[in-house]
């Protein structure tokens, strides 16, 4: 990942004064929510199934080396070939090497998550290979130069009217208007033919299974079997943690990313991938390489991180936070945003260079509510500041302040005693109940007014209040 | 639940309400013994240690813990005028000390003992607030941690219907987070205020005459914001409704 140059604070605060991203993403998420609680509501058993999706995850994880034996075993006697990636390095490296002795000149990719995370786009244009996104949202992020906002929906932070001014100046011919159908019969113009043209087709997977060694694709575009099925070569990138035992449980889990995700029931497209072409097959690749990838995922294992290898990649948990939903993805700086991407990027990108993100989180707990792996995401941000504290990367300011807020709490005198002085500084800032204007609180101040506090504290008064009373006894 | 007669109470002030706004704490102490329990303030306590818990330092919020334990430990119940400094007892307090052979024990004690205010007097006491009359609309606001760590919304619902004349708004966005966050809302100031301003347009739609709350921080937030946009909406906790002193000066008024 490269990472970008501004700080996190200076992008948000960038994107904050985007309107037009505002529009977005409202739009998007506010859909996103108001379906998820429709779909939620008509699914009487979503609670018990959210716990059975857990109890697959935790299960899985904790078995974890059985399972990945059991699908290489699988997956190699369908006839695929699967390479062990244990960082992003070395799956670039796998991928492209596979690509440059197939003397591949055009890729088409599927969207991945995890071709993110690995810097895929980048390696594969290093290494001078044309790659077609076909994800309708992807073919605006690769129109635009641009990242995915979401992991749901990569073009989230573009509206409806800028996608119509990118496919004016990108489509040939251009889309004779600007209504969704319009545009969508455009790019499927567009993309149809590098479909057949390609000689590799690149997807992700949302399952692995593991007693049948099957890849499971699902999207709304069917580009995901235009993309695996007409190149001579197909090639999975994976997370380990995407494993499952059995198509059942597959579905199981299908179930909820669904409704969280989307508010859907059931996926359009929901291919299982087993290995490539067999004799007598119509179609289908000649090769199918599976590639599974590390990338820290065996150190959350042994580490209170843990419970985020449940997570199913839904973004609910962006959809449903109130900080995301002001500042978009891409404010976040790595590959996955919101609270999930929260937790996963100081995995990802280290904790030092986006020890921001677990802070920028006001703890309210709606994503957490909503996860349908209930992945305790608040503990797992807090579990990231305890670290950040520990491995002493907070602001020298911010130790120093605390640490003489905490001498002080653990005196009840001297902290009395502070707050009485506290209240009556505090009284000179402000007049007639609110202080509009304050040093060294400008972060309150600079937004919103202080209520001035009323003059004496309630141990002040309470203390005098039961002194009376001693005194008429 | 049922409680034994006449418990003996403990109040935990919150920082909060010490320095901004005491006249909770004296709401919290009149409704405590309208319910029929003894209420004591105990000197030795503080802060509750979140803003420790909250950047990290855990060590510091463990000590707080043990010192509000037992700054605490002779009383039948630990009742807080907030969700938050709540939630923090509840839920932190066993997990801070949990690998500590001599408190852990003693934190899981605590934390089965202390209650939010609103959910102590409905869930535990069985209280209803009698004789009490505000004509005025109200909208309510769900705080985050009272909500989702400790199942907050029924009960301060329950207490504001039994105050005559008080016509309830329902709030779009009612159990969205309003942008306090502790330090967060200094830290991120920006972004919190972007979510706060979201909040704020959302209760100016309402037309209610107040907003009510059960963290003093997030109406703080929320009462600064209304009062920088010049709205005229007032705020006040929702157990000083439901102990009838709305009838004093509301958040940011001087009496």
């Amino acid at each position: 990942m490269n990472a970008p140059q501004q700080g996190f604070k200076e992008r948000a605060d960038a994107e904050l004064k985007n309107a037009v991203l505002k529009i977005a993403i409202d739009r998007t998420t506010g859909n996103a929510e108001r379906k998820r609680a429709v779909a939620v509501a008509a699914f009487p058993e979503f609670q018990a199934a959210r716990a059975r999706g857990r109890a697959i995850k935790d299960h899985v994880i904790a078995h974890l080396d059985h399972y990945l034996e059991m699908f290489e075993r699988n997956a190699t006697a369908a006839g695929a070939t699967v390479h062990w990636a244990s960082d992003d390095a070395e799956a670039r490296a796998i991928i492209t090497r596979i690509c440059l002795e197939a003397d591949a000149k055009l890729v088409t990719r599927a969207k991945s998550m995890l071709g993110e995370e690995i810097g895929l786009p980048h390696a594969l244009a290093d290494a001078g290979i044309e790659r077609v996104e076909t994800d309708l949202a992807e073919h605006i992020i690769q129109l635009a130069g641009e990242r995915p906002s979401h992991i749901v929906w990569p073009a989230m932070h573009r509206t409806r009217e800028q996608v119509a001014i990118l496919f004016k100046e990108a489509h040939h011919p251009p889309p004779a208007a600007d209504d969704p159908a319009t545009m969508v019969q455009s790019a499927r113009r567009e993309l149809r033919a590098r479909f057949l043209g390609a000689d590799i087709g690149i997807s992700g997977a949302n399952f692995l299974v593991a007693d049948t060694g099957a890849t499971c694709t699902v999207t709304n575009e069917g580009n995901a079997e235009l993309t695996t099925t007409p190149p001579r070569i197909h090639i999975v990138t994976a997370g380990i943690e995407k494993l499952v035992p059995s198509t059942a449980h597959a579905f199981a889990l299908l179930r909820l990313l669904v409704r969280s995700a989307t508010g859907g029931e059931m996926t359009q497209y929901t291919t299982l991938h087993c290995g490539p072409k067999r004799p007598g097959d119509a179609d289908g690749p000649e090769e199918m390489h599976i590639v599974l990838v590390d990338n820290g995922r065996t150190r959350m294992l042994a580490d209170e991180f843990r419970p985020m290898l449940r997570c199913i990649r839904c973004g609910a948990c962006m959809n449903h936070c109130v900080v995301y939903r002001q500042i978009g993805g891409h404010a976040y700086g790595g590959t996955y945003p919101g609270p999930m991407g929260a937790v996963l990027t100081p995995v990802l990108d280290g904790l030092a260079q986006s020890r921001d993100l677990p802070h920028a989180c006001t703890m309210n707990g709606r994503c957490a509510e909503v996860c349908p792996v209930e992945i305790p995401l608040p503990t797992l941000l807090r579990a990231w500041r305890t670290r950040s504290w520990r491995e002493r990367l907070e602001p020298r300011s911010v130790r120093a302040a605390l640490g003489l807020w905490a001498m002080a709490a653990r005196r009840p005198g001297l902290y009395r005693l502070g707050s009485r002085i506290g209240v009556r500084a505090l009284r000179l800032f402000g007049r007639r109940g609110w202080i509009a204007s304050l040093p060294l609180a400008g972060g309150w101040t600079a937004y919103r007014d202080l209520p001035r506090p009323l003059g004496r504290t309630f141990m002040e008064q309470y203390r005098a209040e039961q002194a009376r009373k001693e005194g008429r006894r | 639940m049922s409680a034994k007669p006449n418990p003996r109470v403990g109040l935990f002030v919150t920082c909060l309400v010490d320095a901004i706004r005491p006249g909770i704490g004296f709401a919290a102490i009149q409704l405590l013994e309208e319910a029929g329990c003894r209420v004591e303030v105990p000197q030795a306590q503080t802060c509750c240690g979140q803003p420790a818990l909250n950047s990290g330092d855990d060590k510091d919020a463990a000590d707080l813990a043990r010192r509000t334990i037992a700054a605490f430990e002779g009383h039948d119940y630990v009742v807080l005028p907030s969700g938050s400094c709540a939630g923090t007892m509840v839920h932190a307090y066993p997990e801070l000390l949990a690998g500590d052979p001599e408190w852990a024990a003693r934190a899981r004690d605590f934390a089965g003992k202390t209650h939010e205010i609103t959910s102590f007097l409905v869930d535990v006491m069985g209280y209803r607030p009698r004789g009490r009359r505000l004509d005025a609309t109200a909208t309510y606001h769900d705080s985050c941690a009272g909500l989702r760590e400790l199942g907050i919304a029924a009960q301060p619902r329950a207490l504001l219907a039994s105050v005559e004349g008080l016509e309830m708004r329902g709030l779009e966005g009612n159990d969205v987070c309003c942008g306090f966050g502790g330090t967060f809302c200094v830290k991120y100031s920006s972004i919190s205020n972007a979510i706060v301003t979201e909040k704020a347009e959302a209760v100016e739609r309402t037309g209610a005459d107040l907003l009510l709350s059960g963290d003093l921080g997030c109406l703080m937030n929320m009462a600064g914001k209304l009062h920088r946009r010049g709205a005229k909406t007032r705020c006040f906790h929702t157990i000083e409704v439901v102990a009838g002193r709305a009838g004093g000066p509301a958040i940011g008024e001087e009496g």
